[in-house]
């Protein structure tokens, strides 16, 4: 139904090159998600995908279909942007159906179409409004309705919440969610927020400067992260990055410890230092290092904790969670 | 404290200076109205006083509406303007759509290229443009005074209309692709309307040297039958003689329709100013 298959995907601007060969196959019903820095060339790997782009060279296939010829109509997608996209002219209920009455599909089928989309997302009060008298969440729930009613094989989103204030970010984040589980479409989701990324994603795509640094369930990325970025893009506060040198260790150039997996000691640790700032969040208390010869560490401890600023303390790693890279930031086993 | 009475001065003064400018502006337009209804001997005693019941007279409207014609020169004026206009909104606007859209071999070079008219005027060709109307057989039609025109009004509209392309969203016209819109459409029906408050200024600025130019329909079409109203008031203008009445008030009426149509545009501009800040 909705496969995708994309293969040595490159793209340049001129002389900029943004995509640096793209491969990746995703499966039929499976939610994938492109994360990565802002500016790495995920929005257009998917508007490549989307055809709104042409690629410099490689091929894209949807559902065994080759479509790099193919325009964005015609190629079985719907998209749902940042800025919601939605046409100010039109109401609702017409922003939603345009794409069938393009396709001169039956009227019956649109109204019908149209009707059920709204009731999954609760628009059915809206739908003769305009978009400019709609708040922000409501007009992101029609974007992504004029998106469901297309009935695609594929569904793509370009960081859909980032407009959205927190709130209303994890609400409509568990919709989609909710979404997915019930039409069961292939949906691929484009953010640079790793929460995101995380929580919703059966697959992740981890994208950096042009190029897929690693692919893997949110687990698999968290537990073995392939390199250096992909260790410090996921997680957050920060994976904690040590030069070797510094811990007399010559088994690797870097090492690297998740802040939660480091237990701050009053007698002893892997590395002394003085407390400089303590963040209490309520579930979490976070608590940073400066240490003697590796820099400052922050430190992720459960429930709420208390300790004097100034105070020296030990940091103690859990060791069966070191990660230790190469000098080329390849993760060594 | 002080800086609401320092911003309360400061609006005065904005104020006193636009004050000034209009009153400057609207001086000569005032005094060609006053006159136009005054007897001839009036004009010439006391210029600036207003029409009194001794030195009231229509004489001149008079003279005007009677040179038979007067409504001819004005219609081939509305022609002239209102199909140039058309013109260079539609081209202008398509032109800066290709520009500020796609992505092509030479776009920079031809974005310069367009916009080279602003610095360079049409009349410099003016030779050039008569030697080609008497070959194509165009003198002395309104086809030809429409294309100088068109051409003359480009340039403007292409820079200032491709400037504000460029900001609409291409979200929005990505959208319109998926669900299968034609460039066309989306031009039509996404882009034009999202640019409307630019197009109002663009028409106010092109409409009026059209309306007010005296050159090209002196040169391409000075027929009878061709005239625009200001090559037609000339008629009044003698060497040694000019009828002031007639000339005046042939002036006040051309200001009608030339004013009409700015109230158009202007409305158009100010909703489409506030359309855009509700949203
Ligand atoms: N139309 C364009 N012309 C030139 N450069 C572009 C264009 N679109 C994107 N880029 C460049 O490509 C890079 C990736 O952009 P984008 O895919 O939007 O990043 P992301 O969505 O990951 O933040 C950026 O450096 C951007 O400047
Ligand atoms: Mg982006």
């Amino acid at each position: 139904m909705g496969s995708l298959k994309l293969q040595g995907i490159h793209k340049s601007f001129g002389s900029v090159d943004v995509l640096k060969g793209i491969d990746l196959e995703v499966n039929d019903g499976e939610f994938v998600i492109f994360v990565g820095p802002s500016g790495c060339g995920k929005s257009t790997l998917l508007r490549t995908i989307a055809g709104l782009e042409d690629t410099t060279s490689g091929s894209i296939e949807i559902d065994g279909r080759l479509v790099n010829n193919t325009p964005p109509s015609e190629r079985g997608i719907a998209m749902v942007f940042q800025t919601y996209a939605l046409y100010p002219h039109l109401t609702v209920r017409d922003n939603m159906s345009l794409g069938l009455k393009q396709a001169k599909r039956p009227a019956a089928e649109i109204k019908d179409s149209v009707s059920t989309a709204s009731s999954m997302l609760s628009l059915d009060e809206l739908l003769d409004r305009r978009p400019a008298e709609l708040s922000g969440g409501q007009r992101q729930r029609v974007a992504i309705g004029r998106a469901i009613v297309r009935k695609p094989d594929l569904f793509l989103f370009d960081e859909p919440l980032s407009n959205l204030d927190a709130a209303l970010r994890v609400n409509t984040r568990l919709e989609i969610a909710a979404l997915h589980r019930r039409l069961e479409a292939t949906m691929i989701y484009v953010t640079h927020d790793q929460v995101e990324a995380m929580t919703l994603g059966d697959r992740i795509v981890v994208l950096h400067d042009g190029i897929v640094e690693q692919v893997g369930s949110p687990m698999e990325l968290y537990n073995s992260p392939a390199n250096k970025f992909v260790a410090g893009f996921i997680g957050s506060p920060q994976m904690n990055f040590i030069d070797a040198a510094a811990l007399d260790r010559s088994d690797a150039k870097t090492i690297g410890i998740r802040p939660e997996h480091i237990q701050p000691n009053k007698k002893s640790g892997d590395v002394k230092g003085r407390v400089s700032h303590v963040e209490h969040l309520g579930g979490d208390t976070n608590l940073y290092l400066e240490t003697e010869n590796a820099g400052l560490i922050s430190i992720r401890l459960f429930g709420e904790h208390q300790f004097e600023i100034d105070a020296t303390l030990f940091a103690k790693f859990d060791d069966k969670r070191v990660y230790r890279f190469g000098d080329d930031d390849k993760t060594l086993q | 404290m002080q800086s609401a009475r320092q911003s309360y001065g400061r609006s005065i003064a904005a104020h006193a200076i636009l004050a000034t400018y209009t009153v400057i502006a609207l001086f000569p337009v005032f005094v060609v109205i006053i006159n136009s209804f005054k007897t001839r001997k009036a004009i010439f005693r006391s210029p600036l006083s207003l029409p009194d019941a001794e030195s009231f007279s229509w004489i001149g409207y008079e003279t005007v509406l009677k040179q038979g014609d007067f409504f001819l020169y004005f219609q081939n004026s509305l022609t002239v303007t209102v199909v140039s206009l058309a013109l260079v909104l539609l081209f202008g606007a398509m032109a800066a759509f290709a520009l500020s859209e796609y992505r092509f071999k030479g776009n920079t070079m031809m974005g310069l290229y367009l916009a080279l008219g602003i610095m360079i005027p049409i009349r410099l060709g003016t030779v050039a443009i008569l030697q080609l109307m008497v070959a194509s057989g165009l003198v002395n039609t309104l086809t030809a005074l429409i294309l100088v025109y068109t051409a003359q009004g480009l340039p403007l509209s292409i820079f200032i209309l491709s400037e504000f392309m460029r900001q609409v969203s291409d979200d929005l016209k990505n959208a319109g692709r998926i669900d299968g819109l034609s460039e066309y459409r989306i031009f039509f029906r996404l882009v034009l309307p999202l640019v409307r408050p630019a197009m109002a200024t663009v028409a106010v600025f092109t409409m009026i040297p059209i309306w007010n130019d005296l050159w090209f329909p002196l040169i391409l079409a000075p027929a009878e039958e061709t005239k625009t109203i200001t090559l037609g008031s000339q008629v009044f203008i003698g060497q040694f003689v000019t009828n002031w009445n007639a000339v005046l008030s042939a002036l006040s009426l051309a200001i009608l329709p030339v004013l009409v149509l700015y109230l158009i545009f202007s409305r158009q501009l100010i909703r489409g100013i506030t359309a855009g800040a509700v949203k």
